[in-house]
């Protein structure tokens, strides 16, 4: 019942929030609604009973992901969105498919609520330091190759930012 | 979940909160007396004896001066950005654990305001959040040198997270567990200093960088930037980034100490000794544990770290801001990756095979230690024979 009363006030916050980022005419102030959103989503790990992944949310994409978008709008001096839109295109395909996606999500959540297994219960264990060395093992003895890779890809991604912000030495 | 259960995370929660807000008051007084120790001077020693009323008079001072609010600042982010700021540096401290337990009216009563068993990784959380509200100052006061500072500062906290995270790794090598209350058991034999005497330093130095402590306090380079981040703030607003400061400083150095120094544990050769947090004292009829020296040890360790904190302070200049991000990326982040792969495989040969090799984490440790300043030291030698010819 609690669980409940948290989860509509916090869905409130999290729809509020990502209105109001799409809507604020400052990208400074939609950045921090976007990471008001961010943490509103940690905490909904943490009701499911997953604090490794709620913690992990808000280091990496409230932490370190959005502050170097901050960074970005704010030296690039991008704070104010041009009057007019610059891509006129976008905004009726935009609304083509967020319709397309809602309509997908609220189909799949009914068709799935008629059948048993649906939705995943958190179990009441998990909020244990077993749940955190579960996880490490299965990461790394069942998804090891995917982890790796994910690694690599990470990896090239690194290098390829460095490779392109290399000046090229003149002459 | 019953109503004392309530009751009893409040009243913990208001405590440390309390503790943290008189230590901060108490903290300035200690910096400046100190400072003044050190530079031959007396420091103020007017109001109260020895000075113990001027955190008093200095908050009244600011309690009545002039909020100035410039007027093309983005207004709600102005305001907003102090608060942002200190609010993690009160609430990083709820996992930190501050004793054992003792009983009160048949309730074990801990002294941690949460246990998490991702405590490690709810500091490391609450430490990149509270980069928002430096930079939102910095940006939200619509000023050139308010902005750089905010930027600056930012970058700055950004690049030392990742060594800061490696060495809360090395911690949850050593104490196989990320919650802090097992990290400060599992020091009740050795200290994680003397294991990893070099993880120990490189954090305080990180600490340092990540409080914006002096050698590397750029955002507040006044000859660069003015005042940096808080130019444009005044009265209670500039109050609540000053206090925000001075709380980071002690909660790191709870943090330093929790992690390599023993937290609330006595010197492990004391473990079995009438000093020991668990020993239980028999005076006359009345027996009973001894809880209440784990925060006194606790505040001697902090009283320390927060000592050498401000000698750093009073003895070395401001690290250029180059120097200080190469520290950062090329020095320290190599050598504490360093340190994570040997703290892990002698734990794993200590494991599988003989105990000593357990001993091959501190030596080790030290030459990599050793072959990072040989690094800085011929790079600043290099550079100067650059600049001759």
């Amino acid at each position: 019942m609690t669980d409940l009363i948290v989860f509509l006030v916090l869905s409130l916050v999290a729809i509020a929030s990502a209105l109001g980022m799409l809507f604020s005419r400052n990208t400074v102030y939609s950045a921090l609604f976007l990471v008001l959103n961010f943490v509103v989503v940690a905490v909904f790990y943490l009701l499911l009973g997953a604090p490794f992944i709620a913690m992990a949310q808000i280091t990496v994409y409230a932490g370190a992901i959005m502050v170097l978008f901050l960074f970005v709008i704010m030296l690039l001096g991008a704070e104010n969105l041009p009057p007019s839109e610059v891509l006129p295109w976008q905004r009726p395909l935009a609304i083509l498919l967020s319709t397309i996606l809602a309509i997908e999500s609220i189909y799949l959540v009914f068709a799935r609520a008629r059948s048993d297994a649906s939705i995943i219960s958190p179990d009441a264990s998990v909020n244990t330091i077993e749940n955190l060395r579960e996880m490490a093992m299965t990461l790394f003895n069942q998804f090891l190759l995917p982890f790796e890779v994910t690694s690599i890809l990470l990896l090239v991604a690194m290098v390829g930012a460095i490779v392109l912000n290399k000046r090229e030495k003149a002459g | 979940m019953d109503w004392i259960q309530w009751l009893e995370w409040f009243l913990k929660g208001a405590i440390l909160c309390v503790i943290l807000l008189g230590g901060f008051a108490y903290l300035t007084l200690y910096e400046r007396r100190a400072l003044a120790r050190m530079q031959v001077r007396v420091g103020p020693n007017r109001a109260g004896p020895q000075g113990v009323l001027q955190p008093i008079a200095d908050a009244v001072k600011l309690i009545f001066k002039e909020e100035f609010t410039p007027a093309r600042v983005y207004k709600v982010v102005f305001v907003l950005a102090p608060v942002l700021t200190v609010v993690p540096s009160l609430v990083i401290a709820a996992v930190v654990p501050l004793g054992t337990s003792f009983m009160l009216f048949g309730r074990e009563i801990h002294l941690y305001v949460a246990d998490l068993n991702v405590g490690v990784l709810y500091l490391m959380s609450i430490a990149s959040i509270a980069v928002y509200g430096i930079v939102l100052a910095g940006w939200s006061s619509n000023n050139k040198y308010a902005m750089l500072g905010g930027i600056r500062s930012s970058a700055q906290m950004i690049s030392y997270e990742l060594a800061l995270g490696f060495c809360f790794v090395l911690a949850i090598l050593l104490g196989n567990s990320m919650s802090l209350n097992e990290i400060v058991e599992a020091q009740k034999n050795m200290w994680f200093v003397v294991v990893q005497p070099v993880g120990a330093l490189v954090f305080f130095v990180v600490v340092l960088a990540e409080v914006n402590r002096a050698p590397f306090d750029m955002p507040e380079a006044e000859q660069e930037l003015t005042a940096g981040y808080h130019s444009e703030y005044s009265g209670m607003k500039f109050a609540l980034f000053f206090m925000a400061e001075y709380q980071k400083m002690i909660v790191m150095s709870m943090i330093t100490a929790t992690l390599f120094f023993g937290g609330y544990r006595e010197l492990w050769f004391l473990k079995d000794t009438l000093f020991s947090v668990d020993a239980v004292w028999t005076i006359g009829a009345w027996t009973f544990n001894a809880w209440f020296l784990g925060p006194i040890y606790l505040f001697i360790k902090v009283f320390l770290i927060l000592f050498v904190m401000i000698w750093v302070r009073a003895t070395w200049p401001r690290v250029r801001y180059d120097r200080l991000m190469a520290l950062g990326w090329k020095i320290f982040l190599p050598l504490t990756l360093a340190l994570c792969f040997i703290t892990a495989v002698g734990i794993l040969l200590a494991d599988l095979y003989n105990p000593l090799y357990y001993w091959s984490i501190p030596i080790l440790s030290i030459i990599s230690f050793l072959i990072a300043t040989i690094v800085i030291y011929s790079d600043l030698t290099r550079r100067k024979t650059n600049a001759r010819v």
